[in-house]
């Protein structure tokens, strides 16, 4: 049910014009069209897709798009470099003090993944900038959130500044900020209660930490995958407590992610961080044009890559390397492959963030067979060892007893073998090409499960 | 007897407080939506296009979603010309009406909860991170207490740091006992145990809490699957009931989440929480629809007493409260 990207949406309406061989105004309208149910269905604000579609299609209408030959890259390309522009700008380093400490303010909805951040903040001063943070435990309001930084900062041997349940916060950073001073550190992170926006009490808390503590950053936790609403959030807390930054949680996920831009129109403040995992070094600077092709759903090369490292053991795919040089690659490696494979996610969902994935043909509408790998690993795994390693010997009666072993039949113990031995065929080919100084590939054979 | 009135009769009907809690907590929800929609009319005296892209737009910032609102425009457009109504006036009740009637798709609902009359009924709880999900565990326990039923929690989020502590704190609130292992151990362990206790104990009821989770983290859905068999394995029919928690500020990946915890443990209703903000949850329409996973329970606060059924007349009733006082002093002049 994943939405499409703009580069689907915009083909259906390219194929229309298509034959015209000229492409209008009109014709740039209904484009324009398609642009905005993609930001829209990616979470971006309504009023920030009618702002930005208006710039966009001055662009379009003029000359850029109506003399190209390819009028939907360009529109894309157009849409992206204008989202990458918003969301851009200079890389905002973190505001430290002259004089020590420096103070940063975690503000936000409940559950957007303020005291989770505020540790992976700490983690990322200490280990880049060398910084020696003190966190404080101000979030006095939900059960065990102290308990919750405590158990962060042990992880983290960070010391946390807390004060129980019975003081005001405002109290707590006060006390906090005399112990920073005595104990000499540098930064000063504050976790504040998560709060609606709505809610004049708690604000006017906020903003008496901030008069007491006059913080050098205030960033604002908030959730990737917040919809419409986000807008009504940020623009609150910026006019309460004035905001300096902004920190995405849960990009991890696999939200589009709109929230990013609405945020950035309507506060113009920089987005600094991205959270992208539960683990506490899962905190990285935000990168615009990511966030760009992310929200128009056109592949993140860049993410797959990164997935793929995260999960394929480098001393494995070495040993696979040598094997495949050697020709001793037996079924074995295949089956561990697969396993490797899909400890990355479901398939097509990594078929989704390869750009193009889309165009080629057959592939559009790929529905990738899990259970076909599912049926594959039982096979192989039916063999014995030495089937496993020379597959030669697999005879009519092994075939027979494999397919029963696996629970399959004996056509698809036939599919499989043949589909080794193509494979191994195709490596040999590869390898020669390689030598010849191609470029290497990886992960032979995959394609057979793409049908 | 307009579909108003019969509204407000059967509510006023049944249970005033409640009612009342749920237009509290959603007065936000409603005086911006209504004030909106009533704005509308006020500035469009007729019906038409001009009319028909404003309430779209209306509906897309309440998290409708495109494919909901599009069915919304098109079903009132055929209602507007067969009854032949001009003017915007009227045009409010047919609005709220159809919203209904979209969520209901022309079945009898039923929110109630599936407990079991003379043995234990297991509810899981499942849900991304920063929902709500202790939290409306901790809810649901004093609710089902105040039920006359016995509770006892199990406290599968064995991975946040002071997830565990945060539900033990609720099981004081709720007074109700708290089955827990230390943090980093199995979750389905955790099932286990907590199943024994609640079966020796003899309790009515016992819930489950489980770790946030991103739903496209693969191998933690696998170990959702894992809680779940488990729990089937040691009571039949358990889960009885398997609650997603929805966080209403979120937008149209409540949808993909809904359809993956529904494949990964046949999720049977929905907790929409912070309903109590600026947010709208309008996804839950699209959610009903095309998964029919109906919404159970609506998180309006953080006190104890803050959850309530959810019921799609009253929550329209409440988005278009401030409409129907009006429609009504009008007629009885």
């Amino acid at each position: 049910m994943a939405f499409e990207g703009l580069a689907q949406r915009l083909q259906g309406t390219l194929q229309k014009i298509r034959g015209k061989g000229k492409i209008d105004e009109a014709d740039v309208k209904e484009m324009m069209r398609e642009v905005r149910f993609a930001l829209i269905e990616a979470d971006v604000n309504l009023k920030v897709v009618k702002e930005f579609v208006k710039t966009v299609s001055e662009r379009a209408v003029g000359h850029d798009v109506m003399k190209s030959l390819t009028p939907g890259q360009q529109v894309v390309k157009i849409v992206k470099d204008e989202l990458t522009n918003l969301m851009g700008g200079e890389q905002n380093p973190i505001q430290f003090a002259r004089k020590s400490p420096t103070v940063i303010m975690m503000v936000g909805l409940q559950g957007a993944g303020k005291t989770t951040t505020t540790g992976k903040l700490a983690s990322v001063l200490r280990k880049r900038h060398n910084k020696k943070p003190l966190l404080v435990a101000a979030d006095v309001y939900r059960p065990a959130a102290i308990q919750q930084l405590e158990t962060l900062g042990k992880q983290l041997t960070m010391p946390v500044f807390a004060l129980g349940t019975d003081i005001s916060p405002v109290e707590i950073v006060r006390q906090a900020l005399a112990e920073a001073e005595k104990e000499h550190h540098d930064v000063v992170i504050i976790d504040t209660a998560g709060r609606l926006h709505v809610d004049e009490l708690l604000m006017q808390e906020l903003k008496d930490i901030r008069d007491l503590s006059t913080p050098d950053e205030v960033f604002l936790v908030v959730d990737a995958m917040t919809g419409q609403d986000a807008v009504n959030v940020a623009k609150s807390f910026d006019d309460t407590v004035g905001i300096t930054g902004v920190i995405l949680t849960k990009l991890d996920g696999d939200t589009r992610g709109g929230a990013a831009l609405s945020i950035r129109a309507v506060t113009d403040k920089p987005i600094k961080f991205v959270g992208m995992g539960e683990k506490m070094d899962a905190l990285e600077p935000f990168h615009p044009e990511r966030m760009a092709s992310r929200i128009l759903g056109m592949g993140d090369v860049m993410s797959l890559i990164e997935k793929a490292q995260e999960n394929v053991d480098e001393e494995k795919s070495k040993e696979l390397e040598q094997k495949l040089l050697t020709q001793s690659f037996t079924l074995d490696d295949f089956l561990e492959q697969l396993q490797q494979v899909k400890k990355m996610g479901p398939l097509d969902e990594l078929l989704k963030m390869m750009p193009g994935a889309n165009k080629i043909k057959g592939l559009e509408n790929a529905k990738v067979d899990e259970g076909q790998m599912g049926r594959v690993e039982a096979v192989i795994q039916s063999m014995t060892t030495a089937e496993r390693n020379t597959p030669e010997i697999i005879n009519a009666n092994r075939r027979k007893r494999i397919a029963k072993g696996s629970g399959t039949t004996i056509q698809d113990v036939n599919r499989l073998l043949k589909q080794f031995e193509d494979m191994k065929k195709m490596v040999k080919q590869m390898t020669g090409m390689q030598q010849k100084g191609k470029k290497k590939m990886k992960m032979p054979g995959l394609d057979s499960f793409f049908k | 007897m307009s579909f108003f009135k019969k509204l407000k009769e059967k509510i006023t009907g049944t249970n005033e407080a409640v009612t009342e809690k749920f237009k509290d907590g959603l007065s936000k929800t409603r005086n911006q939506f209504t004030s909106k929609v009533n704005d509308l009319v006020a500035r469009f005296r007729v019906i038409d296009e001009e009319f028909f892209e404003e309430l779209e737009e209306l509906l897309l910032q309440a998290d409708v979603g495109f494919e909901t609102v599009m069915e919304l425009i098109d079903l009132l457009k055929v209602e507007v010309q067969r009854k032949n109504i001009k003017d915007t006036a009227g045009i409010q009740s047919v609005i709220s009406e159809k919203l209904v009637e979209i969520y209901q798709a022309g079945e009898e609902l039923d929110n109630e909860l599936n407990i079991q009359e003379d043995s234990l009924t297991v509810i899981l709880m499942v849900g991304v991170n920063g929902v709500g999900k202790t939290t409306t565990i901790g809810k649901l326990a004093a609710r089902l207490m105040a039920e006359g039923k016995t509770v006892m929690l199990a406290a599968g989020d064995t991975f946040r740091a002071g997830a565990i502590d945060q539900l033990v704190v609720w099981g004081e609130r709720a007074g109700v006992e708290v089955i827990r292992q230390s943090e980093g151990s199995d979750p389905a362990a955790v099932m286990y145990d907590a199943i024994r206790a609640a079966k020796n104990r003899k309790v009515d009821v016992l819930i489950c809490d489980t770790a946030g989770r991103l739903q496209n983290k693969v191998n933690l859905m696998n170990e959702l699957q894992k809680v779940h068999r488990v729990i089937s394995k040691e009571v039949e029919g358990a889960p009885h009931e398997v609650l997603l928690a929805l966080d209403a500020t979120t937008g149209q990946n409540a949808l993909i989440q809904a359809q993956t915890f529904k494949e990964a443990t046949n999720v049977t209703g929905i907790v929409l929480t912070k309903l109590d903000g600026t947010a709208k949850g309008g996804i839950v329409l699209a959610i009903r629809k095309k998964l029919n996973i109906p919404v159970k329970f609506v998180g309006l606060g953080e006190g104890v007493d803050d959850l309530q059924p959810f019921d799609p007349e009253k929550y329209v009733y409440g988005l278009f409260a401030d409409g129907l006082e009006q429609e009504d002093t009008s007629v009885d002049k």
